[in-house]
């Protein structure tokens, strides 16, 4: 057997068992009397270690199985959960990750060492309350050999005072037994249907897994009486004997008071939901930190996905999007046919053909989207680090992870993001003392917002902070010459606040309130409209800034209106245009060598396509009258003059090619015409002065 | 065991690479074959603009965009004048696809390594640079390109700065 072909898989799994460790460890530092959290992080990392066994990975295996131990303890309510033990765990998670991302880079986990958070982790253990040890020892002379934490216990006491009995079963299996696991699930089908399976030792995944020799214990809250349930047990074949102790509420006190010694820091009453439902649960824990999805562990959530979800190869459906573009270029040349032919039957087909199509594209494109939340899940975890590292006071809230975005702009959307969060914690929030200075709050407030809003999904980054200083902004854009010292106060606070924008604005000199806003901020605007979308800015002084990011929902198809100057077609994202306009001669007026002409009383410069492009015209144009297409960029307008519109059509996004990726000015892609004609995509953001 | 060795050698030499053959006003030329894709007939071909003079523009290879430049104007062999005869060459380097316009492309023929000479300095006016080296068979004289040098980005991005 090649281990080589799960390779993927693992990797992909381990990073989703990381991701959930890591969102779940916040959220126990939120409430660290959660202990179901802990189970949820403990399951996690046991799969991990499954996992990383399997394949060989000893170092990884070796880590999460010290990891366990001391969530096992922390589970068991053996070890509180204190900063000084999470900080071991997220070091622990960090070098897990590392690990993973050696194994992805060489194949090994070898390089990446361990030892130091292996001794970290034993110090943690080690330093448990002393209580425990004796604790351990009491351990057998108790008739209930399984433990139960606090939420387990809950659930007991709750099952007997409404009158139900519960017992733990222990099974012994004959030796010659083939199947374990197909064995030990018909016996927890049997009792399932007598009553509640509270518990399993081992766990229900480990027996799953066939990880038990021939003897596993259950806990089972039932209406029946213990005669029943052994005999029930016993009906399974296979199984030799059936062990059944009825569990009382005096045992469990035992239990407790010995828990409550050794865990003194931890006094709060178990968590209860009704219904007990262990996943619920913990849902409504994280949510606090993530808006509640996703958050199940991965053990839970597969099996209740089972069935209803498929992994799909990225790379397959980039595939599918592809050949469906090809077929987006036949239906509009079809469409082009059927209307020359004008065969009434061959236009109904067409015209039924393209509804299909669009009921297609639309699945499809929902096929390739991806919630925000697969990049936001990171920042958390981020945001926690850096507050840490820079002593401030952070609230950070994320809200609408589950907005969906085409998976091309998630993947490229993550750099901006991590950029402009790490600008809003260094520079935008003030420190604790700054703000109490300030009258406010010494926690900030910092909210990573995402929401859909017609074609386009945006994307808000605000703080509470000092907010941008307009003054400032000015005097350096007057300083670096970006605008004439007399005109600063004319700009509206959008015009000023994009000079934060221009590369290498406010490197120069460190102002401390701007310093670094600027930097790399012109890269960040970059990479976001090479994504087709927008940064806007809002900021009041003393009260904080928002970053809006303006994204469309997907890059692959666009509407688009087709123009031809001369013989030249080309296409101008629908998105950019305002409206189309037909002006005489008489209507263009020169203002210092510039072409503009009046639109609604605001002065319009007007691009000349045909001159940008140096577009060959056999003929002179002679005509008095000029078709433009009114386009914007933020706030700016231009009117692109054009030979004729040829109108308003779906349009496939294609690069130029490798060759000629270098970027060509005025130019953002290539489209396939009805005809086969390859036309251009014009970069209005890049035309527009 | 020397005998082996020697022959080994042999082997080498005479080992024959398959190239495509194709020509430029009057001189022939060579591409490996394994980096050709395919061959197609001249059709029409958008022009990009803002590119250098020898980027004709691009053309819908069966759905797929492709950048084509000609071959001539590129090695400043003169401008292009397009017969039934020329074609374009459809190569592949680096994963890159790119068309080159030549007047004529109608043979296959194998070549042993040993039959190829380094190029001199200059070859019917296109530098060394751009060239893998000549072959000379019995009859005819081979200009080997080295297609890595021709389809250079580097250089794609200084003559458009030229350009503008």
């Amino acid at each position: 057997m090649d281990i080589n072909q799960y390779m993927d898989m693992f990797i992909e799994e381990s990073k989703e068992h990381l991701q959930a460790i890591n969102e779940n460890l916040l959220a126990l530092e939120q409430s660290p009397t959660d202990l179901e959290i802990v189970n949820v992080v403990f399951r996690s990392a046991h799969t991990l270690k499954g996992m990383a066994a399997t394949m060989g990975f000893e170092k990884m295996a070796h880590l999460t199985h010290e990891m366990e131990n001391g969530l096992d303890l922390m589970r068991n309510d053996k070890l509180p959960v204190t900063p000084n033990v999470m900080d071991v765990l997220f070091t622990c998670v960090d070098i897990l990750e590392g690990q993973l991302t050696a194994i992805i880079d060489t194949g090994s986990d070898a390089e990446i060492p361990i030892d130091e958070a292996l001794q970290a982790l034993t110090n943690v253990i080690s330093g448990k309350p002393a209580a425990v040890e004796t604790m351990v020892a009491g351990d057998e002379n108790r008739p209930v050999s399984v433990s139960f934490d606090q939420y387990e216990q809950a659930i007991i006491r709750q099952s007997i005072a409404s009158g139900k009995s519960v017992f733990t079963v222990k099974i012994k299996l004959d030796s010659n037994i083939v199947l374990r696991a197909a064995r030990a699930y018909m016996v927890f089908n049997t009792y399932e249907n007598l009553g509640e399976i509270i518990k399993s030792e081992p766990s229900v995944q480990d027996i799953e897994d066939e990880k038990f020799d021939l003897e596993f214990q259950l806990v089972l809250v039932t209406d029946e009486d213990g005669q029943t349930v052994q005999q029930s047990g016993l009906n399974v074949s296979e199984v030799v004997s059936v062990d059944v102790e009825e569990i009382q509420i005096a045992h469990l006190e035992m239990q407790k008071s010995k828990l409550e010694v050794a865990a003194a820091t931890i006094a709060e009453p178990p968590h209860v939901t009704q219904g007990g439902t262990v996943p619920a649960a913990n849902e409504q824990q994280s949510g606090d930190v993530n808006n509640g999805k996703n958050t199940k562990p991965a053990a839970e959530s597969k099996k209740l996905g089972a069935g209803k979800s498929v992994r799909v190869d990225i790379e397959r459906l980039d595939i599918l999007m592809n050949l469906f573009s090809e077929l987006v270029i036949d239906k509009t040349r079809l469409e082009q046919i059927a209307r020359e032919v004008n065969n009434s039957e061959l236009v109904e087909t067409v015209e039924h053909m393209s509804r299909v199509s669009t009921d297609l594209q639309n699945i499809v494109m929902k096929i390739r989207m991806v919630p925000v939340e697969t990049v936001f899940n990171r920042f958390p975890r981020m945001i926690r680090d850096l507050a840490k590292d820079l002593n401030k006071k952070i609230d950070f809230e994320i809200r609408g992870a589950e907005t969906e975005l085409d998976r091309t702009v998630i993947d490229e959307i993550g750099d901006p993001l991590v950029h402009m969060l790490r600008n809003a914690l260094d520079h935008g929030l003030e420190t604790p003392e700054e703000r109490i200075k300030a009258g406010k709050n010494e926690t900030g407030k910092l909210e990573l917002i995402a929401y859909h809003s017609g074609n386009h999904v945006f994307i808000e980054i605000s703080e509470d902070g000092r907010g941008i200083d307009r003054e400032k902004i000015s005097r350096k854009a007057v300083e670096n010459g970006l605008v004439d010292p007399g005109r600063t106060e004319g700009l509206t606070n959008e015009q000023v606040f994009d000079f934060m924008f221009r590369s290498g604005f406010s490197t120069a000199e460190k102002v401390s309130d701007v310093s670094g806003r600027g930097v790399g901020l012109d890269v960040v605007k970059n990479k976001i409209e090479t994504l087709g979308g927008r940064v806007i800015v809002n900021s009041v002084l003393g009260q904080g800034t928002k970053f809006i990011i303006q994204l469309p929902l997907t890059l692959s198809i666009i509407q688009a209106m087709l123009v031809q100057i001369s013989d030249e077609k080309y296409a101008i994202p629908l998105t950019s245009i305002i409206e189309t306009a037909n002006l005489k001669s008489s209507d263009i007026k020169s203002v210092h060598g510039q072409m503009v002409m009046d639109f609604r009383g605001r002065v319009v410069p007007l691009v000349d396509l045909e001159e940008v492009f140096s577009i060959p015209r056999p003929q002179a144009n002679d005509s008095d009258e000029e078709n433009v297409v009114i386009v914007r960029k933020g706030d700016k307008l231009a009117a692109l003059v054009v030979d004729s519109f040829i109108g308003q059509q779906e349009v496939v996004l294609k690069s130029l090619g490798k060759y000629l990726s270098i970027g060509i000015f005025g130019i953002s892609g290539s489209t396939i015409l009805g005809d086969g004609q390859v036309a251009l995509i014009l970069d209005v953001n890049a035309l527009i002065p | 065991m020397l005998e082996q060795q020697a022959m080994k050698t042999d082997e080498k030499d005479t080992k024959e690479n398959k190239y495509i053959v194709f020509r430029l006003l009057d001189e022939e030329y060579g591409v490996e074959v394994n980096q050709v894709r395919s061959i197609e007939r001249m059709q029409r071909i958008t022009r990009v603009p803002r590119t250098p003079r020898f980027v004709k523009g691009v053309i819908n290879l069966r759905g797929v965009v492709t950048p084509v430049i000609d071959l001539k104007t590129r090695f400043g062999l003169g401008t292009e004048q397009y017969t039934d005869n020329t074609r374009i060459i459809i190569v592949a380097v680096d994963d890159m696809e790119v068309g080159l316009i030549v007047d004529a492309a109608n043979d296959v023929i194998d070549i042993a390594r040993d039959r190829v000479e380094a190029p001199p300095e200059v070859v019917g006016g296109i530098k060394a640079n751009y060239l893998e080296g000549i072959a000379k068979l019995a009859d005819r004289l081979l200009i080997l390109l080295n297609l890595e040098k021709v389809l250079n980005a580097e250089e794609l991005m200084q003559s458009n700065e030229m350009e503008n």
